[in-house]
């Protein structure tokens, strides 16, 4: 049996196991300083920022997690006893609302603050979080399929409750992704409440789906599975760039928007670090970088006009109350639900 | 190994052992605890609390069932589970049956090609259920009509997804048989379909059993499928999703993660009734079953393995090949820059290395630590109650959707002052959760292995020496000459 049992253990079975905990239980290399910072932003603008940064500041080193913004917000939230995040950057404003209040996040007064657009800074003196650059609500309309159905091009909003487009509308689900959200908080604060509803109501007869993803709309209408996807202004202009058969419509009757932004998570040990980030943070250097590959920035005129798009975005954008919305979350999404969550094939109808 | 060891030896031997034995049964149970139980329980504990932390009792449940969504999302997912299962299993038990009683050809191959979906993710099978049934799909007249969107998109892509799963235990089950016994029943004449029915089919209950309930778990907890192509088919899995990702909602996310979590305990408590009935079919003397070549069989067997491969290799080649197209379906150019992973999203090519590394240390502790728990079930004798605990833990995981454990092991490895937090962020907890989440699968693999083997063959093997997995596998020596009565007992219709 002790035989057996020795020969279990010296097997190259059990060598290699051993050889794996060794390899995977090494202490984590410390550099100098180094910042953990957790970002939404896609990973090509990840890897521009990462070495503008650092190019001013080579003592810091930047430590990415990245994962999409629903998923950020949630592990923060969960990590909020034991914060692992120094710094945020590039999250949707909604969510660090909701770290806000949940007094997660530290308030910091960077140099040169002032040269942002009010609308990017936290109206708090020393404020909480600020802004880096915006996306905009956006049709994706794939005009091969329209031309096959003969369908119209919608202008405004309000015409994609045209029964022309039943069953041919795709949009995120408002409860699963941040897009839909700011799709259906936009709609309340353009028409006000009761008409807003109504609007959804109508349009609700069109959705074949809401998906569980903010990108997904605008993908699967510019690969033609469906006419009109409800998207945002730079994936419509990247798919339009890879070669998608699309006009990225701006409605004429307001713009909703979301804004990415960067906050210093409270209680972080490398605050000094932190500081220097946010400092960077709202340079015209970055303002720069943000601007090449969206349409609004946080310093007004640091934005090229995305390819194929309208241009003059900082004027178009609707004033929108990310705080109203923040606050009205919970209600909002119940009464969607309660609308239009179950039974939820309308073109059964 | 020319004669049969002495009773005396053997007893001491077995009695030393018996001290390891149970160090080993603490420390996998151990394992379990702190690497399923405890991170669990903080789950369950969030969904009798508010959002500050206070405890609200069953008000979130409350809340969720007062409205008619949650009474549809559990209708959906059982719907889905049983229906799934009814249409995986007897295809996975086609293709064993073909791969271990037929003399069909390329046997290998057909293995071969059954275990590929293990190496992809589910949802890729519901976007190349997409590019086939989509609204642009090449074959969406097959469905004459009916969206692929929805709970037949939802059915097809698990079955695809789950076949591996669920052909490995059957396998496992058809695998081990005594060709005596059939030698037995040809000679007093029995006919073939009374040899299936009172023979092959007892002797695999277990491991089909096992493979329905494998099938069925999976199907409930999986989000990748219904998120892809389900359309507006509410599942709870997809309603956890919206609750935790979409809202941050952690406590109705973890209310919904109960619901699955109760599934789990019925399944649970099923096991414990079908395993009290099964008997071991391979005593210490067995001859591996060898099929004898039928013409006839032999065709229909290879053409139907044939038809399932198809289907398998058709739609993971349709995967890949739109890996390849510029744009699918404007522009049907070919190009590899959907292989330029630093541009994609997540972590690019350091992101592939990582898989790889996490990969092969979950497959090596992960291997050694399910197969000693298994073992330690099935064939031990001490500490009967902490074994029921292992097996109450290790057909859990099943029930618990990848980002319901992630979750909970933020709240349990991130707690201030638990000493285990230093594994945070790190490639060990990595492994541990993976370990874990693909726990039940291969637990039953394991166990249906051993349930078909002799015990007191077994026992006699690994005190005689033999390695572990030797001792499995049956090619050890035999020692067991002391259980006639078994033969007689297996011809027995049960």
């Amino acid at each position: 049996m002790q035989a057996g049992i020795r020969r279990f253990a010296t097997s190259g079975f059990v060598r290699s196991l051993l050889a794996c905990l060794a390899l995977v239980v090494s202490p984590a290399a410390l550099a100098a300083t180094e910042l953990t910072v957790y970002t939404a932003y896609e990973n090509d603008d990840l890897k521009a920022y990462k070495a503008a940064f650092e190019k001013a500041n080579p003592d810091i080193t930047i430590n990415w997690v990245r994962d999409s913004t629903g998923v950020v917000t949630a592990k923060l939230i969960a990590e909020k006893e034991n914060p692992r995040a120094d710094v945020v950057w590039g999250l949707a404003v909604t969510s660090l609302l909701v770290l806000e209040d949940m007094d997660l996040l530290a308030p910091y007064a960077p140099k040169g603050v002032e040269k942002l657009s009010p609308k990017f800074r936290d109206p708090a003196n020393p404020p909480k979080w600020l802004g880096n650059s915006g996306w905009i609500c956006a049709i994706i309309f794939n005009e091969a399929e329209a031309k096959k159905k003969n369908a119209p091009k919608p202008v405004t909003w309000k015409d994609l409750a045209n029964p022309a487009y039943k069953g041919q509308v795709v949009m995120s689900h408002p409860a699963s992704s941040g897009t839909g959200f700011m799709y259906v908080s936009a709609w309340l604060q353009l028409y006000g409440e009761a008409e807003g509803w109504k609007f959804m109501d109508a349009l609700h007869q069109n959705v074949a789906r809401y998906m569980h993803s903010g990108s997904a709309p605008a993908a699967v209408a510019a690969k033609g599975e469906y006419l009109i996807g409800l998207g945002f202004d730079v994936r419509g202009s990247r798919l339009k760039e890879e070669g998608a058969p699309i006009d990225v419509i701006m409605p004429k009757d307001g713009l909703g928007w979301d804004m990415n932004a960067m906050a210093i998570i409270k209680g972080t040990k490398k605050a000094e670090a932190a500081r220097r980030l946010m400092d960077w943070g709202v340079t015209e250097e970055a303002n720069r970088l943000y601007g090449s590959t969206r349409a609004i920035a946080a310093i007004p005129g640091f934005a090229k006009p995305l390819a194929h798009l309208d241009k003059n975005m900082d004027e178009r954008i609707m004033k929108q109350d990310f705080a109203w919305a923040a606050k009205n979350r919970a209600r909002i999404l119940a009464e969607w639900e309660k609308r239009y969550g179950s039974k939820a094939d309308p073109t059964k109808k | 190994m020319s004669a049969p060891p002495l009773p005396a030896p053997a007893a001491s031997a077995v009695d030393f052992s018996a001290l390891r034995m149970k160090g080993l049964t603490l420390a996998i149970a151990a394992f379990l605890v702190l690497g399923l139980a405890v991170p669990l329980a903080l789950m369950v504990v969030k969904s009798l609390q508010d959002a500050r932390g206070n405890f609200v009792g069953l008000a979130n449940y409350a809340l969720y069932f007062s409205s008619a969504a949650p009474l549809e999302s559990i209708a959906n997912t059982l719907v889905i589970g049983v229906v799934s299962t009814i249409v995986t299993i007897p295809l996975a038990f086609l293709y064993a049956y073909g791969i271990h009683r037929s003399c069909m050809p390329f046997k290998r191959l057909f293995r071969g090609i059954a275990l590929i979906p293990l190496l992809t993710p589910s949802l890729l099978f519901a976007l190349s259920l997409v590019q086939l049934f989509g609204n642009q799909g090449i074959l969406k007249d097959l469905l004459f009509g009916h969206s692929i969107y929805g709970p037949i998109g939802i059915v097809i892509g698990m079955t695809f997804a789950h076949f591996p799963h669920t052909f490995i235990v059957i396998s496992t089950a058809l695998g081990l048989a005594d060709r005596r016994h059939f030698e037995a029943a040809e000679s007093l004449g029995t006919s073939r379909l009374r040899v299936f029915l009172t023979l092959t089919l007892p002797a695999a209950k277990y491991g089909l059993i096992s493979a329905s309930i494998v099938s069925f778990m999976l199907s409930i907890t999986d989000f990748g499928i219904p998120k892809v192509i389900g359309g507006k088919y509410q599942v709870l899995a997809t309603d956890i999703y919206k609750q935790v990702i979409g809202q941050q909602n952690f406590e109705m996310g973890s209310v919904v993660s109960v619901l699955l979590l109760a599934a789990a305990a019925i399944t649970f408590l099923f096991t414990r009734l079908v395993q009290k009935r099964q008997v071991a079919m391979m005593s210490g003397r067995a001859v591996p079953y060898e099929p004898a070549p039928r013409r006839a069989f032999d065709t229909v067997m290879f053409l139907a393995c044939a038809a399932i491969a198809l289907c398998i290799v058709g739609v993971l080649a349709v995967a890949v090949a739109s890996s390849f197209i510029k744009f699918w379906p404007y522009n049907l150019g070919l190009t590899l820059k959907h292989y330029n992973f630093d541009l994609a999203a997540g972590g690019g090519w350091q992101a592939y290395r990582n898989s790889l590394t996490l990969a092969t240390c979950t497959a090596v502790a992960g291997t050694a630590i399910v197969f000693l728990g298994a073992y330690l079930v099935e064939k031990s004798r001490d500490l009967p109650r902490v074994r029921q605990v292992i097996q109450a833990l290790a057909v859990t995981p099943m029930a618990v959707p990848g980002l319901v454990l992630g979750l909970a092991y933020i709240f349990f490895f991130n707690k201030p002052g638990n000493p285990l937090g230093l594994l945070y962020g790190s490639m060990t907890i990595l492994v541990l959760v993976t370990i874990i989440h693909y726990y039940s699968v291969t637990h039953f693999t394991m166990l249906t292995a051993l349930k078909q083997v002799d015990p007191i063959s077994r026992r006699f093997r690994f005190a005689a020496g033999a390695p572990v997995p030797h001792a499995l596998a049956g090619d050890g020596p035999a020692h067991d000459d002391r259980h006639p009565g078994r033969f007689g007992l297996l011809l027995r219709p049960r």
